[in-house]
């Protein structure tokens, strides 16, 4: 955090100078450890394992938070007598499908008679068993990450937690074998340190005190990422921390807006707000998609008012009740359309045209060559950026053309390079870390042809239409019915200056939302599923309230309270702390002075404190529901994760991961070592079958023949010095000049192991590819011994490519595809390398050396993909 | 200038007789360096901005000049910064007046050898012809039996470096168009 977030870790400083403890747990000693209290040095890839640890010390000892635990989470919820663990099964949860690489989660469920009668329905609402691909591909966990799982909301409960397939009781033994001997075994963490995050973390959370997570790319990037926040989701609920002042597990996200882009996804499985695409399978018309997506208990009731108002945003006036508000005029999934499943869309002449927006995947995004052979397969790309990007040149200057694999004359991709405005050249608003939108001023017109992507979507849109509605005259009438969605689109923003400049606040005007006579909507609480409401993004609901720009607030920080709500806006509904219901105890007073943050006003009969309440501002902290009540009306006066569909929060998942209900400890695609705790090496499920191509292989694994080729293990990160592929920082003169090319880190012991020389080259292999690096021996890549054996480490930054003033071979030629399944997010922070001494060979000789590390390791299509294994 | 005069302005004599042994202050400042002014002194005008790098979100204030930017600081109002920049963000004024930067668009010919000019025009012409022709050519209304209105012709990557509100155009414009393959950072 030190390293990546240095202005936000400003904040950890500060809490440390009041006496907070800071625990730094990362496989690399950093800027962030030499100022932590506690640095645990842990194997990349073992953190389930670690976190395990931690959770079984809770349970084990009756440390949980019993008051909060038992009102605010799942814990007392009883499971069908179906469900059987990773303890019974070797490592897999029941419900294992090895052919098409898939749960079948009905064995996950609560008890309850509800489940069964609704069996049909559920059928319906896990598309994936439709789906033609096996992983349960169309990214439906992300959706119903933010709530839309189904589960009956009244399943049995065992008040006592003593019932034997209650979720408290479940969690106990699936982590009783997660003791300190084992996570010194799997993680290399010593005992003694193990022992002391154990004690502060168990001395800090409570009704007086909380404990907050920090995360970031570290988790996320590998097979089992979503299962690694899951496991720091349990530990918190067991402790008390979520929704409270000083709790949390706070994402460190690493773009300015990929919060925004996100929220507004421009991504494939979802549309703005977390609202899933459309699936072939289960989705044909509306109704089937609101029968399906929508829960009976909490916000997600509501999915119809969010849907038909995106729709009426959209096609405004062309959207009427009789034509279900054009939503047939959305296309549908019919399984993952990830950036990867793209590229493999490229290379089989799908997909023909490409653009790319402020991204640099050439260098880097994983398995970079993937990438550029996708890209030399295109008929044309468009490549918006300040420079021009290795993802913009690698036709003229790629790897593959020093090699020979490609030759400049043969590529027939058309390229277009469309220089991009910078955040001083136009408005507009990023959404931060925290759910905060700030909006940025232009100060300056853009130079030359320089345009925001804002000018080129609105005019490149104006055009398309232009176009298209010039042929209707001479279109069939499949032509026709295929533009009509474009062509009813509502797409007449206002425009300003010299370039023709959208105006950015009306599109935030349309992301905010209007009622029927245009006025601004205020908060979501207003929207209408009866087309009477518009609203571009459900969440971001009362960013313009009252017609003006909340976003663009900016009372200073001394002018206001330590929330400082007035400095900019937060979804939803400007709240700071999500689920602050649970600051309180289930009577609405606060745990302890100390944390008080929201209660119960019985004389105002309403919530008040220091926030804006994420719960319906007068629903009394006694309040139960009536039968049959739906949507708020359902949540009871304890129930605070208002999104779930039981109002609880989830210690256990009973439906919407596709990887399990309870995080498990798996090595990663690419491990040194065998899975100590199961005899299933790797997860299961974990996404690699739809990518099987010569450029994507791995390395043998643990005590597979031939894993000792690939002997080390491999972690990528960032530095403080540069930022993501280096588009925005290695063409900068100051930071060029600060970290001028590629290193890699190696500890002392490695260095004389292969007798690598501080300041030389070293040449890093896997099993994609070969690159050279700098070399710097450190103390700070300290060996791993677990298990009466020693695991080395080799680090990479992984800022260069081949372009630009600095440059430096891409680490992403060493990366692979292998994914989270329900993220769709690669694990480039765990794989296996071997490193040796000197530069690389240049040309072709570059090919043989990967060829020769490939043979010696006897690597196939086939090698690591088993589900078994 | 007397010879007294001469010797107490020595900046070592003035180190030790105005209290700045350390040599931090006043003591070092010269005729010369007493003069300057800082950038940000003779702006025309301080815009309020954010950071663009990563999702901290430390506010920025851009001083202009001429209707060029001269200075970009951290903007002490924030209560996400309180004025503070880490190297990245301080280095934002190199990132906007990067002599590096391209301001032209560029035109490789498939199979070409060589980038060549064209005006921005004439390109999102074409651009806009592309799209239509790769939209039709990946055209499918069923796919596996099932009705999924859409085409697979065209994808877009990218989107986390961008404003919510280009990400919103972006997305509206290409579900209307069909495309399903529109992707950014987020995943990687």
């Amino acid at each position: 955090m030190a390293e990546c977030h240095p202005v936000g870790f400003q904040w950890v400083m500060e809490a440390k100078a009041r006496g907070a403890k800071v625990i730094h747990v990362d496989p690399r000693f950093t800027r962030t450890s030499a100022l932590a209290d506690i640095h645990v040095p842990l194997r990349a890839g073992t953190d389930i394992a670690f976190l395990g640890g931690l959770i079984n010390h809770v349970l084990a000892n009756g440390h949980e938070f019993r008051d909060y635990v038992l009102s605010y989470t799942n814990a007392a919820t009883i499971l069908t007598e179906e469900f059987a663990d990773t303890e019974d099964l070797a490592g897999v949860f029941s419900g294992l499908d090895a052919d098409e690489r898939t749960y079948d989660f009905h064995t996950w469920s609560y008890e309850g008679t509800e489940v069964q009668a609704a069996a049909g329905q559920r059928e319906k609402m896990r598309p994936d068993r439709s789906a033609p691909a096996g992983v349960a591909a169309s990214g439906r966990g992300e959706a119903h990450g933010s709530g839309g799982a189904r589960v009956p909301s009244d399943a049995p409960r065992d008040e006592t937690l003593t019932h034997p397939r209650c979720v408290f009781q479940v969690l106990k033994r699936h982590y009783a074998r997660y003791t300190p001997e084992m996570v010194e075994e799997v993680c290399g963490v010593p005992p003694d340190v193990f022992a002391q995050v154990c004690d502060l973390l168990v001395a800090n959370s409570g009704r007086e005190r909380t404990t907050s997570w920090v995360y970031s790319v570290g988790w996320t990037q590998h097979t089992v990422g979503v299962q690694y926040i899951r496991a720091a989701a349990i530990l918190q609920l067991l402790l008390g921390n979520i929704g409270r002042p000083g709790g949390g597990i706070l994402a460190l996200r690493g773009h300015a807006s990929i919060q925004g882009s996100t929220d507004i996804p421009t991504l494939f499985n979802l549309l703005p707000g977390y609202i899933p695409m459309p699936h072939a399978a289960s989705n044909e018309g509306l109704r089937e998609y609101l029968d399906t997506e929508s829960t009976q208990k909490g916000y997600w009731a509501y999915a119809d008012a969010y849907l038909i108002s995106l729709l009426k945003a959209w096609w405004g006036g062309a959207a009427k009740a009789d034509n279900d508000w054009c939503y047939d005029y959305l296309p549908r999934l019919t399984g993952s359309h990830s950036t990867f499943e793209t590229v493999m869309a490229q290379l089989e002449g799908t997909c023909t045209g490409y653009f790319v927006l402020g991204q640099n995947p050439a260098v880097g995004t994983s398995n970079a060559k993937m990438q550029r052979l996708g890209m030399a397969n295109l008929d044309w790309l468009v490549v918006r950026d300040f420079q021009l990007i290795e993802s913009a040149t690698w036709w003229s200057d790629g790897p593959e053309i020093e090699t020979g694999e490609m030759r400049t004359e043969d590529i027939g991709t058309e390229v277009f390079f469309l220089p991009a405005a910078a955040h001083t050249e136009k408005d507009g608003s990023f959404t931060n870390t925290q759910r905060m939108l700030q909006w940025h001023h232009q100060a300056v017109e853009p130079d030359g042809d320089a345009r925001s992507d804002l000018w080129f979507t609105y005019h490149l849109g104006r055009r398309i239409r232009q176009k298209l509605a010039a042929a209707q005259e001479t279109a069939t009438p499949e032509d026709r019915d295929r533009d009509r969605p474009l062509l009813d689109l509502t797409w007449d923003y206002p425009t300003k200056g010299p370039l023709d400049e959208p105006e950015a606040e009306a599109v935030l005007a349309e992301i905010n939302g209007w009622d029927a006579d245009g006025n601004p909507l205020s908060s979501y609480e207003q929207l209408q599923p009866d087309g009477s409401t518009a609203c571009g993004c459900w969440i971001y609901c009362g960013v313009y309230a009252d017609g003006v720009n909340q976003a663009a607030r900016r009372r200073p920080q001394a002018e206001q309270s330590w929330v400082a709500p007035e400095w900019g806006w937060a979804w939803p509904a400007n709240r700071r702390i999500l689920y602050n219901r649970a600051s309180a105890d289930p009577d609405g007073k606060p745990w302890s002075e100390r944390k008080a943050y929201l209660w119960w006003d019985a004389e105002q009969e309403k919530w008040t404190g220091h926030d804006i309440p994420d719960f319906p501002p007068t629903k009394a902290p006694g309040y139960t529901a009536p039968e049959g009540a739906r949507g708020k009306d359902a949540l009871a006066g304890d129930d605070p994760f208002i999104m779930q569909a039981d109002g609880k929060g989830w210690l256990y998942v009973p439906t919407g991961l596709l990887d399990g209900p309870l995080p498990t400890h798996y090595e990663p695609q690419e491990s040194p070592v065998t899975n100590a705790l199961y005899s299933q090496q790797r997860n299961p499920v974990r996404q690699i079958s739809a990518f099987v191509h010569p450029a994507d292989r791995f390395a043998p694994s643990g005590h597979e023949p031939g894993a000792d080729v690939f002997p080390f293990a491999l972690g990528t990160y960032r530095i403080a010095e540069h930022h993501t592929a280096g588009g925005m920082s290695r063409w900068s003169p100051y930071l060029a000049e600060l970290a001028p090319e590629l290193f890699c880190e190696v500890s002392p012991e490695l260095a004389r192991l292969r007798g690598l020389e501080h300041g030389g080259w070293a040449t890093i292999a896997t099993a994609r590819g070969v690159i050279e690096t700098r070399v710097l021996v450190t103390e700070r890549m300290a060996p791993f011994r677990m298990a009466g054996r020693t695991t080395y480490q080799v680090g990479l930054p992984y800022h260069w490519g081949h372009g630009g003033p600095a440059p430096g071979d891409a680490v992403n030629e060493l990366t692979h595809m292998a994914l989270d399944p329900n993220s769709h997010i690669m694990e480039t922070k765990a794989l296996t390398c071997d490193i040796r001494p000197g530069r690389r060979p240049r040309g072709a000789a570059r090919l043989d050396l990967l060829r020769d590390y490939q043979r010696r390791a006897g690597i196939t299509a086939e090698t690591g993909t088993e589900v078994s294994g | 200038m007397g010879v007294g005069q001469w010797l107490a302005s020595w900046p070592v004599v003035r180190q030790v007789t105005q209290g700045d042994p350390g040599a931090h202050g006043a003591a070092v400042k010269s005729p010369e360096s007493a003069h300057l002014a800082p950038r940000t002194a003779d702006a025309d005008r301080v815009v309020k901005s954010i950071c663009p790098f990563c999702a901290v979100g430390c506010g920025q204030n851009i001083s202009v000049k001429d209707d060029r930017v001269t200075q970009i600081e951290g903007d002490p109002d924030s209560p996400v910064s309180r004025g503070r920049l880490c190297a990245r963000g301080s280095s934002s004024l190199q990132l906007v007046t990067n002599p590096q930067r391209e301001h032209r668009v560029r035109y490789r010919r498939p199979h070409g050898t060589e980038w060549e000019d064209l005006d921005l025009d004439t390109a999102m012409d074409m651009i806009a012809d592309r799209v239509i022709a790769s939209r039709r050519q990946g055209w499918e209304w069923e796919s596996g039996g099932y009705h999924v209105r859409r085409t697979l012709g065209v994808a877009s990557l990218g989107g986390a470096t961008l404003d919510n509100e280009e990400n919103y155009l972006i997305k509206k414009l290409f579900t209307a168009m069909g495309a399903v393959q529109v992707e950014n950072q987020a995943r990687i």
